[in-house]
């Protein structure tokens, strides 16, 4: 073997980019950022969750790990007075149902706006995105006197029932859905269809059986983010859903009052916030990427 | 054959009436849902009521009666002195002077905390799937369940006067609680604002980059001159939805502080104890200021920070087309323009 060839461990070690001092602190620099992040977003939940793990009488403690270790906080949060279990039903059904009513709704409506095109589009989604925007309490407020009966031409008493809870969530959700459901199908190639309906399909058949299929993974990322936005929503479940039985999760929680009445049952309220949140942080973990895609597409909330 | 009837819009291409019937139901319910409240809580503003005693049954009655702009102009004219931040002003006043800053301080905290998350990230090629699923648990915590958290963490006797070593009141009315909700607000949103942001900046391709490097740029020079003007419009529209959202603040303050503690009481929590009281009037009337604030704000990003929030090609492509069919005109009023977005002329 001749001088002037290279040997498998020289092309190695050159293939090996060398680092310099100046790019090794880059480096660092750039995991000490990313660690200060991840630290940033986790240790307030993180304590959150330490905190649900005391025992109840030591609730405010400021140890930064849950020593002796105990499940008795999550039991609490199920005690009879709490109510808990209907609240989570409670939030269960109305973020379903929300959701379901949305999808049904928003999928028609988002196709049009991402495909079709009409006169009013330009003004159509500044409305769409114009009532996402407005202030949930002025909307409430006349909602609140139509549903205990105060207007003469709405004689029903809606206060404490599901629609008082469904119907103005609505008003949020509808604009997230539709928003993010006309992002997704708008990067969808307009070509599928034409091609569909060159080999006879009609335009209805084309959007059910070749665009809604190859929107499911939008249709369902739309779905766990309107989920959340509703299982999250405090103000509407507050206003019409005064009785300890209509409370929603979110409510309840923050009604939340120890035996005595006085000393507020921190330990119970961080059990009954990490069961209400770990389902959500599983779910966004697993499907991480496609919320945010979701989110990055939609831009709203 | 009958000659077919000119269009009156080329673009609608006859897709009208499809549309039409795919919109309808969404439309109906945001008709029902927000048009209709909206108008209702704009008369509601006024209305004032009035307790009398009926003669018929003796007892104290409501009487509804047009109250003009009483409801408003009550803030000036019989002001109810509390004491927040800013010494005894009138609690609407405080309210809104709250929102205000709280919206101005959260938002420039958020950004400038998010862009540089956003700045950490791109750079990252390992680990950034980690940090992202790190960045989304505050998004996914539900707005009351951190505020009854950051209650916990801002307590007399919690982790955080331990940390610093202080014993500050937090949840006390008075400035600590203000900090203390725009600390839990920073928390929950700077990584989304961070989030969306990342996404505008991976848009930037590596050649822009590398080209101004070769031209002797500085590090600083290509984030102001390059990062910051191409990641604008992704960030402008974030930071608006960011600040409407904020306008609006209710769950935060109402969680960690509770209701009644005018050093971090909003618009948002004003209105809603005077609904609960039955003051529909008041209520609606604070109600729309704060609608009426929301609405300059939005008005003032779209006008000077040119937020394109519809972010739709068509809609744009009109709009531009629009632009320059108007410029034309000015230029020559007789010449006719002939041009449509469908016959070609997209920009």
């Amino acid at each position: 073997m001749s001088a002037d060839t290279t040997t498998a461990t020289e092309v190695s070690t050159l293939a090996r980019p060398r680092r310099s001092a100046k790019e090794w602190i880059a480096r660092i620099a750039l995991i000490i950022g990313m660690a200060a992040i991840v630290a940033y977003c986790v240790l307030p939940f993180y304590w959150m969750l330490v905190s649900s793990l005391r025992l109840p009488s030591m609730g405010r403690s400021t140890d930064f790990l849950p020593i002796p270790m105990s499940v008795e906080n999550f039991s609490a949060v199920f005690a009879a007075q709490n109510n808990f279990g209907r609240a989570l039903l409670n939030s269960v059904i109305v973020s379903t149902t929300t959701t379901i009513l949305t999808l049904v709704l928003g999928i028609l409506g988002s196709y049009a706006l991402a495909r079709l095109r009409f006169v009013f589009k330009g003004i159509v989604l500044a409305i769409i995105i114009s009532t996402s925007m407005f202030p949930g309490v002025t909307l409430l407020i006349p909602l609140l006197k139509m549903f205990t009966g105060r207007y003469n031409w709405f004689p029903w008493s809606w206060m404490n029932t599901y629609q008082a809870l469904i119907l103005p969530s609505l008003s949020f959700a509808l604009p997230l859905c539709v928003w993010n459901l006309t992002a997704f199908f708008r990067q969808l190639p307009v070509e599928l269809e034409q091609a569909a309906m060159v080999d006879g399909c009609t335009p209805g058949q084309a959007f059910r059986k070749v665009i809604l299929p190859l929107a499911a993974p939008g249709v369902f990322t739309t779905a766990i983010i309107t989920f959340i936005a509703v299982w999250n929503e405090y103000l509407i479940a507050l206003t019409f859903g005064q009785k300890t039985e209509m409370n929603t999760a979110a409510v309840a929680i923050s009604k939340f009052t120890g035996v005595t009445g006085y000393d507020t049952p921190y330990g119970t309220i961080m059990a009954a916030g990490v069961i209400v949140t770990v389902p959500l942080v599983i779910v966004v973990l697993i499907f991480q990427r496609r919320i945010v895609a979701g989110l990055t597409a939609g831009g709203v909330k | 054959m009958k000659e077919p009837k000119p269009r009156r819009n080329a673009l609608s291409d006859g897709q009208g009436r499809l549309a039409a019937i795919l919109l309808s139901p969404t439309m109906v319910v945001l008709v029902v849902i927000v048009g209709i409240p909206l108008l209702l809580s704009l008369r509601e503003a006024f209305f004032g009521i009035q307790e009398q005693v009926n003669p018929q049954t003796g007892r104290i009655a409501r009487y509804e009666y047009f109250a003009g702009l009483e409801n408003f102009t009550r803030i000036f004219s019989n002001p109810q002195n509390v004491i927040g931040n800013y010494g005894a002003i009138d609690r609407v006043v405080n309210a809104f002077l709250n929102t205000t800053f709280f919206t101005i301080i959260c938002i420039a905290i958020e950004t400038v905390l998010g862009v540089a998350m956003a700045l950490v990230m791109s750079k990252a090629f390992r680990g950034r799937a980690f940090v992202r699923a790190g960045i989304l648990i505050p998004w996914a915590i539900p707005t009351i369940v951190s505020a009854m958290m950051w209650n916990l963490i801002f307590n007399e006797a919690g982790v955080m006067n331990r940390l610093l070593d202080q014993h500050i009141l937090w949840t006390a009315d008075g400035p600590p609680l203000f900090w203390a909700v725009v600390i839990a607000d920073v928390w929950k949103t700077a990584p989304f604002i961070g989030l969306l942001t990342l996404a505008g900046l991976q848009t930037i391709p590596a050649e822009v980059y590398e080209a101004a490097k070769v031209d002797g740029a500085s590090a600083w020079q290509s984030f102001t001159r390059i990062t910051l003007p191409m990641v604008k419009p992704a960030l402008v529209v974030a930071v608006l939805f960011r600040t409407l959202d904020t306008m609006r603040m209710f769950d935060l303050p109402a969680g960690l502080g509770g209701f009644g503690k005018y050093s971090a009481e909003t618009l948002s929590m004003l209105s809603f104890m005077e609904a609960r009281e039955g003051r529909y009037g008041p209520a609606a009337a604070y109600s729309i200021i704060l609608f009426l604030f929301i609405v300059l704000v939005s008005f003032l990003f779209v006008k000077f920070l040119g937020a394109d929030v519809i972010n739709d090609e068509e809609v744009s492509a009109i709009r531009a087309q629009r632009k320059r069919q108007r410029s034309l005109h000015r230029k020559s009023p007789n010449r006719k323009v002939r041009t449509t977005v469908t016959s070609g002329d997209m920009p």
